[in-house]
């Protein structure tokens, strides 16, 4: 196995699967550029020619429902956006067009597409260019929702996406691109719909999306050191459909469960997860789901206000302390993330 | 010189000689404030001091401040995230607006709009948006509330080449002109949408498919505000007479990369400098430099006006990198009415 980026693995992924199905095409606003989304879309069109991968003028409602237009003939858009901001100018296509295309035609139609969008953070990228919207998308039925943590992660799962025969929607946030981790060569699938237990542990789970899972490793570490708790994480990676099982085997072994959701709280993913685990683990459950996420308030751009905004590995560490009874450690002298000091990997 | 052969000397005698004196000096410390105040920001730039994305106005000053001169007071301007020079033409708050960029508690938004979405409605630039072309339809409702309130008031959006590839541009033109609402569209033509060139964008000429509409179009590539102002001045009469929205195309050549304080002719996506080297002779700078001179005013003089806006622009830098940063509690501020 080769260590590589997560954009790497995004990148290569592409490739491949270009190169295994001449169906499969890239496009959207940037995607050409020296810049290439991040890296993620470098030399694709160099390698596969401007009929496979083109930009598109900036018209993301049209090019949203191009996709579908050019899915439901038998070819695989994947359509690239820079930001989850920019690809709602696409909502009326998802919620309306997407999502119930297949089940309108009494199951005759189907819809392989796959939507790309970066979450944005960092350096003021405040309330326009930083939302993650994976519940608002999750919560329409015919829609799957994918966000891949690890380069593992990003290949398996946008190999299974790109194959897939229903629109899902792959949201990376920005901060992962340079994270390094083994990726297997050739051809690796993960299915849609199972978590990965990014850190085992018996005391307390957290079960954490997209970034939450680099904050959650962090916490769970210095919990580790400072009270010889050992945490469990778990990274549904795809929020639906939803790996119930794993979250509910290690809320039932642990008895505590918070929900570390990259997202903000209300009528949000983790007010599902809580209610899934409420349910399921109420014998079990020693204290009630906790959630973290973003303050319910557009995203600032200030950095001491942006910092208030986001939830941290500080927050998770306290409230596990919180919920487990322990008095809360002397943080001083631990370094935490920040838009200078990103996580490398390896996870 | 050169600029002798490029002014419009018709447009120059048009006007009495001392108003005309009067509003080129205007004009030019409008032009000359956005261009030092940019200056500025790519000098601090590299401290991180300014945590914000910018996207700098560097060679479209001649558009904003020919436009904003033609408006009055309560005319409503609205824009995008290549705001700055639109702030600085309706604002004289320059503390504010380096407070924001240093998202400081003195700024125009306590620090929570940042470069990309920074207004300022008390002047009457009421909202900017760093969504491509999602100031439009606000700038059509507001066009819509002025003539309701029956002000005599109109309402400027300004937008680049590219907001027009989206389909709420076109809602937003057809609603204007069904409704005649009292509405100026102000396309900032630089022919780039971030890397990409508007010949791999658009298959139709900005000029003729808005005019198909029924709006009353004026296309331009010139760098000389005063010529702007004329243009738009009589825009605004028109407005307001024959309730027939008019929209002005606007061309200018953008110097920087598109977000960032740098050039970045060397990525490549658009040529060299000297493919540009006519827009940077008539940079707009210097062609209003060189048209004060013309009109007679003395280089001393010019000399003491960019004093004082270089002076003013130091001052404000200082106060926003000494000012304190919001306290927390400011987060949850200001989300509901
Ligand atoms: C809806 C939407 N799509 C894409 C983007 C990313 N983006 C930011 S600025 C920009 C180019 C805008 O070009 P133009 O409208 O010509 O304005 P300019 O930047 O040239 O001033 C793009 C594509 C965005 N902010 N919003």
């Amino acid at each position: 196995m080769k260590t590589i980026t997560y954009r790497e693995a995004i990148n290569q992924t592409l490739v491949q699967e270009m190169e295994r199905d001449p169906a499969v095409f890239v496009y959207g606003l940037d995607v050409t550029d020296h810049k290439g989304i991040f890296g993620s879309t470098l030399g694709i069109e160099d390698k596969f020619g401007a009929e496979r991968c083109f930009i598109t003028p900036l018209s993301e409602d049209a090019m949203t429902g191009f996709a579908l237009g050019a899915a439901i003939n038998g070819l695989r858009p994947v359509h690239i956006h820079q930001r989850v901001d920019f690809m709602i100018l696409g909502m009326n296509q998802f919620s309306n067009m997407y999502s119930s295309c297949r089940y309108m035609s009494g199951g005759k139609l189907k819809a392989p597409i796959v939507v790309r969008a970066v979450i944005g953070r960092g350096w003021g990228q405040s309330c326009q260019h930083s939302k993650s919207m994976h519940s608002v998308f999750a919560h329409i039925p015919g829609l799957k929702v994918v966000l891949p943590t690890t380069p593992r992660d990003a290949k398996g799962l946008l190999t299974t996406a790109i194959r897939d025969d229903n629109p899902v929607i792959v949201l990376e946030h920005r901060w992962l691109y340079d994270i390094e981790g083994e990726v297997p060569e050739g051809d690796y699938v993960i299915p849609i719909g199972k978590a990965n237990i990014v850190r085992g542990g018996s005391e307390i789970t957290v079960i954490a999306t997209s970034w939450m899972n680099v904050e959650a490793l962090k916490a769970a570490e210095v919990v580790q050191r400072k009270h010889g708790v050992e945490v469990e994480i778990v990274d549904p990676r795809t929020v639906y459909p939803l790996d119930e099982e794993t979250i509910v085997a290690s809320v039932k072994k642990t008895g505590h469960c918070i929900v570390a959701d990259y997202d903000w709280v209300f009528c949000g993913f983790s007010a599902e997860i809580a209610a899934m685990v409420s349910e399921r683990c109420f014998k079990e459950l020693k204290t009630p789901v906790s959630r973290l996420g973003f303050a319910h308030t557009p995203c600032p751009t200030t950095r001491p206000l942006e910092n208030k905004f986001y939830p941290s590995a500080v927050e998770i560490i306290r409230m596990v302390e919180n919920k487990l009874g322990l008095e809360l450690a002397d943080l001083r002298g631990e370094e935490f993330y920040s838009y200078e000091n990103k996580f490398k990997g390896p996870f | 010189m050169f600029l002798k052969s490029i002014i419009n000397e018709d447009d120059c005698k048009k006007r009495t000689a001392m108003t005309n004196i009067e509003l080129n000096k205007e004009l030019y410390k409008k032009i000359y404030l956005m261009r030092k105040a940019e200056e500025k920001i790519q000098e601090v730039y590299y401290t991180d001091v300014m945590k914000t994305p910018v996207h700098l106005s560097l060679g479209e000053e001649a558009i904003v401040a020919g436009v904003c001169q033609a408006l009055s007071v309560d005319d409503q301007v609205y824009g995008t995230c290549r705001g700055h020079a639109l702030y600085l033409a309706r604002s004289k708050n320059l503390g504010a607006f380096y407070g924001e960029l240093c998202g400081k508690v003195t700024g125009v938004a306590k620090g929570k709009a940042g470069s990309m979405h920074i207004s300022c409605p008390e002047s009457g630039f009421v909202a900017s948006s760093a969504i491509v072309s999602s100031t439009i339809p606000v700038a059509l409702g507001a066009a819509f509330a002025a003539k309701y309130k029956k002000s005599n008031h109109i309402v400027a959006v300004f937008f680049g080449d590219g907001a027009t590839e989206e389909g709420v541009f076109w809602e937003t033109l057809n609603m204007a002109c069904l409704k005649k609402l009292p509405i100026l569209f102000v396309c900032e033509d630089n022919g780039m949408a971030i890397h990409a060139q508007i010949k791999d964008r658009q298959n139709y000429s900005i000029p003729e498919a808005t005019r198909s509409f029924g709006l009353s179009v004026h296309s331009d590539d010139t760098t000389d505000s005063e010529r702007i102002y004329s243009i738009t001045e009589q825009a605004v009469q028109d407005i307001k007479k024959t309730d027939v929205p008019h929209l002005l195309h606007l061309k200018y050549h953008r110097y920087l990369e598109h977000v960032g304080v740098n050039e970045d002719y060397s990525a490549g996506y658009r040529g060299q400098k000297d493919d540009y080297a006519d827009w940077y002779a008539r940079d707009p700078v210097l062609f209003q430099r060189e048209k004060l001179k013309l009109l007679g005013i003395i280089g001393d003089e010019i000399k003491l006006m960019e004093t004082e806006i270089d002076q003013a622009i130091n001052e404000s830098t200082k106060l926003a990198l000494d000012a304190p940063f919001p306290a927390d509690s400011e987060l949850f501020k200001d989300v509901y009415a």
